[in-house]
């Protein structure tokens, strides 16, 4: 793969798969039910000294 | 049997490093081999003493109870970096101001000090601030001791013994002259194997935390474990001249070898004095508030949208280089669009005392971690509009830069590091509080007020020196010549001077408060948030 070809997929298909793993991590940040888990999580610190 | 093993190993490595000082091929690496060789003979001597040949097992350490001691250690060599780091800074700002203070002495050469400040204020007052508070966090978060025995303890001394080595050998002239990873490649594998290690501890612990979820503090922190092992093997990769010489070259070469170092320079940035420093605010903001963060979600998006952004941003450090044309633009498009993640988690730390804001007014130490998170506002919003190549092609290599960093060094990275201090000293040493709330409250402004001088005077200078480096006249002729635009700056390099003496009093103060509070002290002085009337 010359340079050119690299650069090009890198700036298409590349971006494409970053920002949809992306998309997705929001997404799944926002699934059902997590409103009570991350709650819970964010409770931890004060848990303990 | 363990500490045999240990000191068996000590005493190879002891040989080792006196074979190599004796066959050094200069000098420069035959003073590091002996650094190297006392250190290892120190090794052995403290496990000798330390090792006990009874019979009696003692008492066994519970899985439960915290390994604080390498916190605590943490603690004194940060301040003792820090105040180090702020010292040299004063004293190269005072050289630039002054030149005669350089005193025609290669070792006390701004080019060699410069150097020495960096890396003492990065990675000596800010790396010993991050592993010692990243090894509390990880344990109390986790409700677990830190893995693998006293591991952390090597983790520690071994981070030591690096600062040592490179600070030597930049006084020495030792450098392979890339910003921010000067130490030459036997200083480089030694931080490798000692970073394993720190990885390794707190992998170990996440492993076998109580919690089931893993709070997202140590998320911050893990990536800056992850990403800074990365960076520094990568950017380092070079061939030494010879095998038991100072002196080596980078692998890449032109244009490759820019891009790598700025992919590093600007991910230090990132990783290392952001996402490190993250992970700080996520633990100690809540705590000193003693309410949650703001909001968990928006937490994890601003973790991984800093995550796949800060990675692409370094390339605007070569805005108008030989560097492809599309390489600066995705640099500058990468840089703008982390105004976003970055205000996204000012936003959440500073939510977070929402409902507790009367707390700025009796608590200096909230009021310390606001103003820290405010500047990273600030820095992170300036930060982009400079990466904008319109913008850069006046700030890029004027002292506007200089202002900006230490905007974001002194004001994010030091004062949430003061902060998360004040919380975390009465607490290691079981100390009922501060010996002093009004002292921080002094270190506070001194502090604020000595980042507004430095960072302004340094905007002004700045702005001052892109203007005459670009001004033409009629003809097209430079209407300037580059020694009068230094000339012009000299009010300001004594403004910056005298900021950064304000900064490092500060440091002083805290210091002395730091000592006061483990000696079990208490100033006798009125509350805080109380009036005191005149007689």
């Amino acid at each position: 793969m010359d340079y050119e070809t690299f650069r090009h997929f890198s700036s298409s298909w590349g971006l494409v798969y970053l920002f949809s793993v992306f998309i997705v991590v929001v997404l799944f940040v926002f699934r059902p039910g997590s409103k009570k888990q991350y709650d819970e999580t964010s409770q931890i610190p004060l848990k303990r000294d | 049997m363990i500490s045999l093993g240990k000191m068996a190993i000590y005493g190879v490595v002891f040989v080792l490093a006196l074979l190599a000082a004796a066959k050094a091929h200069d000098s420069l690496f035959a003073v590091s081999a002996i650094i190297f060789a006392l250190a290892s003979a120190i090794a052995i001597i403290v496990t000798a003493r330390r090792t006990s040949f009874s019979t009696n097992v003692a008492q066994a350490v519970s899985g439960d109870e915290y390994l604080d001691g390498v916190v605590r250690a943490g603690m004194i060599a940060t301040m003792f970096w820090g105040i180090t780091g702020f010292l040299v800074g004063v004293t190269i700002a005072s050289q630039l101001a002054f030149p005669a203070l350089n005193l025609e002495w290669a070792f006390t050469n701004f080019g060699r000090l410069r150097p020495l400040h960096t890396s003492a204020v990065v990675f000596a007052f800010g790396g010993n601030a991050l592993i010692a508070t990243s090894f509390y966090v990880v344990q109390r978060t986790n409700g677990v001791r830190l893995a693998f025995g006293n591991l952390a303890w090597f983790v520690f001394w071994g981070y030591q013994l690096f600062i040592v080595l490179a600070a030597t050998g930049y006084l020495m002239g030792v450098t392979q002259s890339r910003e921010y990873a000067e130490p030459e490649w036997f200083v480089d594998i030694w931080l490798t194997i000692v970073w394993v290690a720190y990885l390794l501890v707190f992998l170990g612990t996440l492993y076998k935390r109580k919690e089931p979820h893993i709070y997202v503090a140590n998320w911050f922190y893990l990536s800056f474990i992850v990403t800074i092992a990365m960076l520094h093997i990568v950017n380092n990769m070079a061939v030494p001249v010879s095998f038991l010489g100072s002196k080596s070259y980078s692998l890449f070469s032109g244009v490759q070898d820019a891009l790598t170092q700025w992919w590093y320079g600007h991910n230090a940035v990132g990783f290392f004095l952001t996402a490190g420093f993250l992970g700080m605010m996520y633990y100690f903001v809540p705590k000193q508030a003693n309410r949650p963060v703001y909001s968990y979600r928006l937490s994890i998006i601003h973790f991984w949208s800093l995550i796949f952004m800060y990675i692409w941003a370094g390339p605007h450090h070569l805005h108008y280089t030989a560097l492809p044309d599309w390489a600066q633009t995705l640099g500058a498009a990468f840089s703008i669009m982390l105004w976003m993640p970055s205000w996204g988690g000012m936003i959440n730390g500073l939510m977070t005392l929402s409902g507790a804001w009367d707390k700025l007014r009796t608590d200096p130490i909230i009021r310390m971690m606001v103003i820290a998170v405010a500047f990273y506002g600030m820095s992170t919003f300036e930060g982009p509009m400079m990466a904008i190549k319109a913008v850069n092609s006046l700030s890029h290599y004027t002292d506007w830069t200089i202002g900006h960093v230490h905007s974001g060094a002194l004001g994010w990275v030091g004062m949430i590091t003061f902060g998360s201090m004040y919380y975390l000293i009465p607490k290691l040493w079981n100390r009922d509080g501060l010996y002093s709330l009004r002292l921080v409250n002094w270190h506070f402004w001194l502090a604020t007020l000595g980042i507004v001088v430095y960072a302004s005077s340094m905007w002004v200078s700045g702005i001052m020196q892109g203007l005459m480096w670009r001004e033409y006249d009629a003809q097209g002729f430079l209407v300037y010549s580059f020694a009068e635009s230094v000339a012009a700056m000299h009010p300001f390099y004594v403004i910056r001077a005298i900021g950064g003496t304000m900064y490092l009093a500060g440091g002083l103060i805290m210091a002395w408060n730091f000592y006061q509070t483990v000696k079990g002290n208490k100033r006798n002085e009125a509350p805080m948030g109380v009036v005191v009337k005149a007689a």
